[in-house]
């Protein structure tokens, strides 16, 4: 059984300004393993953060089937982390106290819950900033926590959408690296939304290429390069030239089509 | 965010200036009050009319502490006069906060509320609160009680409303990570949503103890026996005009206190708000 299971996924939003609606995910079929790290890419609208919002229970499918570890998604659950586009933090709280909010909710002591979080505080390498608020942390901090918070509560499933877009290129550079080493490490699946096809490459085991609206998987690649990857190798430019391709294809049926 | 660094160029002149910078800010109201003084003292107008500052001062002198008895019966009672005013602002804007935040709160946060609850409130609020004095005096007296309503009155709806608005705009991905992170209903409401409107809840609590103190005034003035606004209003009927002017400076001292000591309770509780920078602060 896979660890996510989406069938004829179909979403439809209504457009009432132009008065009709727009299909947003056409058909969508897709499995995702456990341990699995997939990165949707595709260009901006193709519908991918739509569907992490379905899988993440924010947004409900016009119809077909979204399971995760077997249980129909209904509503939002800790059983799948989320890590926002923005970081997302509750801004009056500290770091770990943002981390430990989970813990909280379930009513946990706060003495253990300040030692439970000191985990997660050190794996995403905040030691020295647990009393920090988020405002006093930079982008890149703040969207530690956010990771640290999501992995925190062990969810089945983390959720990423576009969490490094906001960064520029050398922390972005510094937070793939970590949470491909967090990957490595916990053993968990990760879902990562994303438009940048080097992105979806540096972190993947199976990227799976969207088409621009209506939404439609193009192709899934599987891309088991070892890692640490090294960007300018010939097997990794095979693979991006592949994906480049396939990008293009897309381009060119739609330039023919208008 | 932002960080503080400072800039000052290491000239003897800027030190200089900087050393007065205080005393720049006392330059026109030291000018206005001088030219007060000689105006009055000129004759020109009849000191009844028009006290000089010096007269203001002595009156309000012997209110406080009663050495001379120029003010008569308020000699020396000041304080009972302040308290009295103090305690109705007070259970005014207690009462006040209480159920504006509570209501604003349920009209932000639950439809049924905004349906049911806000229209019948929207059209209470363009009633100027002056406008319910007939009716607070038949309903309570003349007493505490008609001063309190009409104080709830002024203070209730900037309470309501910033309120309303603080839920209303409150991070719609806040209550999305709340969920993800497996906040209940109530959760929702008190671990992210009222925190998340508290400052927008502070600027409304702001603006209602200023209300209050109008009203406090108002209804000392008409409905009420005691306290500032009683003594303002008595002191104009005995053309005292130099106690209207010390109840005047009373009130405007209480109201910036009451203000202060609001603005020390948010800064505590919004402490979060304030934006250093990591740099900054190990700086």
């Amino acid at each position: 059984m896979a660890a996510i299971e989406l069938r004829n996924i179909v979403k439809v939003f209504s457009d009432k300004r132009r008065g009709r609606d727009l299909l947003t995910l056409d058909n969508i079929n897709l499995d995702i393993e456990a341990n699995d790290f997939v990165c949707l890419l595709g260009p901006s609208g193709c519908g991918k953060s739509t569907l992490l919002n379905i899988i993440a229970g924010f947004e409900q499918a016009t119809s077909g089937r979204t399971q995760v570890d077997g249980k129909q998604v209904e509503r939002p659950g800790s059983d799948r982390g989320v890590v926002f586009q923005q970081p997302t933090l509750m801004p009056w709280l500290t770091a770990i106290d943002n981390i430990a909010f989970h813990l909280k909710l379930k009513g946990v002591a706060k003495s253990e819950r300040h030692h439970r979080a000191m985990e997660f505080i050190d794996l995403v390498g905040l030691r020295g900033f647990e009393h920090h608020h988020p405002a006093e942390m930079s982008g890149g901090m703040n969207q530690r926590v956010g990771i640290a918070r999501a992995l925190l509560m062990n969810p089945s499933v983390i959720l990423m959408d576009e969490p490094f877009a906001a960064l520029d290129a050398q922390t972005k550079l510094e937070m793939q690296e970590e949470l491909v080493a967090i990957w490595q490490k916990r053993r968990c699946t990760i879902v990562f939304v994303t438009h940048s096809v080097d992105e979806a490459l540096v972190l993947g085991n199976k990227i799976v290429v969207m088409t621009r609206r209506p939404g439609r998987i193009r192709e899934a690649v599987n891309f088991d390069l070892p890692r640490p990857r090294d960007i300018t190798s010939p097997e990794f430019n095979d693979a991006k030239r592949h994906i480049l391709s396939l990008i293009r294809e897309e381009s060119t049926r739609l330039a023919q089509a208008s | 965010m932002t960080s503080v660094t400072d800039v000052s160029p290491a000239m003897p002149a800027f030190r200089l200036t900087r050393a007065f910078q205080g005393l720049e800010r006392l330059v026109v109201p030291a000018l206005l009050i001088a030219g007060w003084e000689a105006f009055a003292r000129s004759g020109m107008l009849p000191p009844a009319l028009l006290p000089a500052p010096s007269a203001v001062l002595h009156a309000l002198g012997d209110w406080v502490f009663g050495f001379d008895e120029t003010t008569q019966t308020y000699s020396g009672h000041w304080l009972r006069d302040a308290l009295a005013s103090d305690l109705r602002v007070f259970g005014g804007f207690a009462l006040a906060s209480l159920l504006g935040i509570l209501a604003g709160v349920a009209i932000g946060w639950s439809r049924l509320f905004e349906k049911t609850l806000e229209p019948t409130l929207q059209m209470l609020r363009p009633i100027p609160p002056v406008s319910w004095i007939p009716l607070a005096i038949i309903w309570f007296g003349i007493a505490d009680k008609p001063a309190i309503f009409l104080v709830f009155l002024g203070a209730f709806f900037p309470v309501l409303m910033n309120s309303i608005h603080g839920v209303k705009t409150v991070d719609h991905n806040l209550v999305r990570a709340g969920a993800m992170m497996g906040a209940n209903g109530r959760q929702m409401l008190t671990d992210i949503v009222l925190p998340a409107a508290l400052p927008s809840i502070f600027a409304g609590l702001r603006i209602a103890v200023g209300s209050a103190w109008m009203l406090t005034v108002t209804a000392e003035m008409v409905a009420v026996k005691s306290g500032l606004g009683y003594v303002l209003w008595d002191s104009y009927y005995f053309l005292r005009y130099d106690i209207v002017l010390a109840a005047m400076i009373s009130i405007g001292l209480l109201g910036y206190l009451s203000d202060l000591g609001l603005k020390a309770i948010m800064a505590r509780t919004l402490r979060w708000q304030q934006t250093t920078t990591v740099q900054g602060r190990a700086g």
